[in-house]
């Protein structure tokens, strides 16, 4: 050990970093952007609907999850899911609940309070009109909502929600707290059975902000492209 | 066919509509027309349940519009509605826009409800664009395209909110001529415009509204040779010589 450092540990611990870490990262980060979308638009229609109760529930359920931390929900949710999964299939003892599954479950709850919010502006700026054109047309809510009003609020919001998604990706790294092997975790446990931390945590580092920024510039001409269609 | 008797509608504390009444019988066309703000494009909302009322009746033909029990998507998908700002809804093409109603609603098929739509998108001169956006349409094209649209589930009544409002000049006439022609074929419209050179070409009635009431309501002929209301005088006058 010449100089101290021994990034040669990167190349050895490679295919473990990406295969394993990674590709749960990537997948965490997908099911809870499709769920978080899906359920975070039923929250936005809830929260906007005329019927005080769901809109009262729907805004509680946001604003419970956003101003709570992160870390605590992932928490949380890890040490209650198997209590509430027992009630639901109505077992005696608490189920078992591995940290894969309670993190699809925390991340696709956490995330659909800021995914609902961004729906709901999505859904608000699409024009009254174009609602009564669907209703004068004889179409139902959920019609109306899943053929007119969505496609333009989710087209409105794209940049929006895939920015979401990048602070989901990055946020997804909190699952150390729950031991799962993340792309963090995995280069966390090579660090230390190597005593390589300032490589590992450096190339980390390194590798979230590729993703995240090339990620980011995407978005940006995403975003120069929609306002060229308008 | 439409009964509108003694509706009222308030926004809070504000009255938009004070017991208002007016029939329009089949085959006929009744011109809505009055100052803005005074609840023309709103009592036209009430007929098809856009807008709520709180005290009054509109039935159409027979079923009434009000009560909670009654199947509002059937209702309305039989009354045909444009819109001063067309809504044509622009993530679908022109076809596309033709076709959801009548697949949606009516259950059509879709090779059905395509061949209906271009036939009416040829009867308004604009079976060229029919794989464009709403966005590369003039706004007249645009709002004759949605003429289409409403005549595509075969309505019983054609309901038209400021059709040409908000077009250039050069397009106004374009639309009317759409309008007059459905006129003339019979169908049962209930227009709210400012075009009096439409009123008197084709209409059987004019109603004159000022702040939510109904001020005068009169054959053609009586209402342009002489009102009887002052208002209804003044109004005409205004938007005759300007």
């Amino acid at each position: 050990m010449d100089s101290g450092f021994d990034f040669d540990v990167i190349r050895r611990s490679w295919g473990y970093l990406f295969r394993e870490g990674m590709t749960f990262t990537v997948t965490l980060t997908l099911l809870a952007m499709s769920g978080g979308i899906i359920f975070g638009t039923l929250l936005a229609m809830m929260r906007l609907s005329a019927f005080k109760p769901l809109s009262w529930l729907a805004g509680a359920y946001v604003n419970l999850m956003r101003s709570v931390p992160l870390v605590l929900v992932i928490f949380w949710f890890f040490f209650l899911v198997p209590y509430i999964g027992a009630w639901i299939l109505r077992e005696p003892n608490p189920i078992k609940v591995g940290a894969w599954m309670s993190a699809v479950i925390t991340f696709t709850m956490f995330e659909a309070a800021y995914y609902a919010e961004i729906m709901r502006a999505g859904i608000q700026s699409v024009a009254r009109g174009q609602v009564w054109s669907g209703y004068a047309l004889g179409l139902n809510y959920w019609q109306t909502m899943g053929k007119i009003v969505l496609p333009q609020a989710f087209r409105n919001m794209l940049p929006v929600l895939l920015t979401q998604t990048i602070i989901l990706f990055q946020d997804t790294s909190l699952v150390y707290v729950i031991s799962a092997t993340d792309f963090l975790g995995a280069a966390s446990k090579v660090a230390n059975r190597d005593y390589r931390l300032v490589e590992m945590y450096t190339f980390v580092a390194v590798v979230y902000f590729v993703v995240s920024y090339g990620l980011s510039t995407l978005v940006k001409r995403l975003q120069n492209r929609i306002a060229i269609i308008r | 066919m439409i009964s509108i008797k003694n509706v009222s509608k308030w926004y809070g504390s504000f009255q938009v509509l004070a017991d208002c009444s007016t029939e329009v019988a089949k085959g006929e066309v009744v011109v809505v027309c009055g100052p803005s703000g005074s609840g023309k494009s709103t009592i036209i909302k009430c007929v098809n349940a856009l807008e709520p009322f709180q005290k009054g009746s509109i039935t159409v033909e027979g079923i009434s519009v009000g009560d909670p029990k009654t199947n509002l998507p059937k209702l309305r998908s039989r009354i045909g509605m444009v819109f001063q700002n067309f809504e044509l809804f622009p993530h679908m093409t022109v076809t596309e826009n033709l076709t959801l109603g009548q697949v949606k609603v009516l259950g059509r098929s879709s090779d059905e409800a395509r061949q209906k739509g271009l036939k009416l998108l040829d009867r308004v001169g604009l079976l060229a664009h029919k794989d464009k956006y709403p966005g590369q349409l003039s706004g007249g094209q645009q709002q004759r395209v949605a003429i289409a649209r409403a005549l595509s589930m075969d309505p019983i009544a054609m309901l038209f909110d400021e059709p040409t409002s908000a077009l250039d000049p050069e397009m106004i006439n374009e639309v009317l001529d759409v309008m007059v022609e459905l006129a003339k074929e019979g169908m049962t419209m209930m227009v709210v415009t400012h075009e009096m050179g439409f009123a008197r070409k084709v209409a059987h009635r004019v109603i004159f509204m000022d702040a939510g009431r109904i001020v005068e309501d009169a054959k053609k002929e009586e209402f342009f040779g002489t009102p009887r209301s002052e208002r209804a005088q003044l109004f005409l006058s205004k938007i005759l010589h300007h």
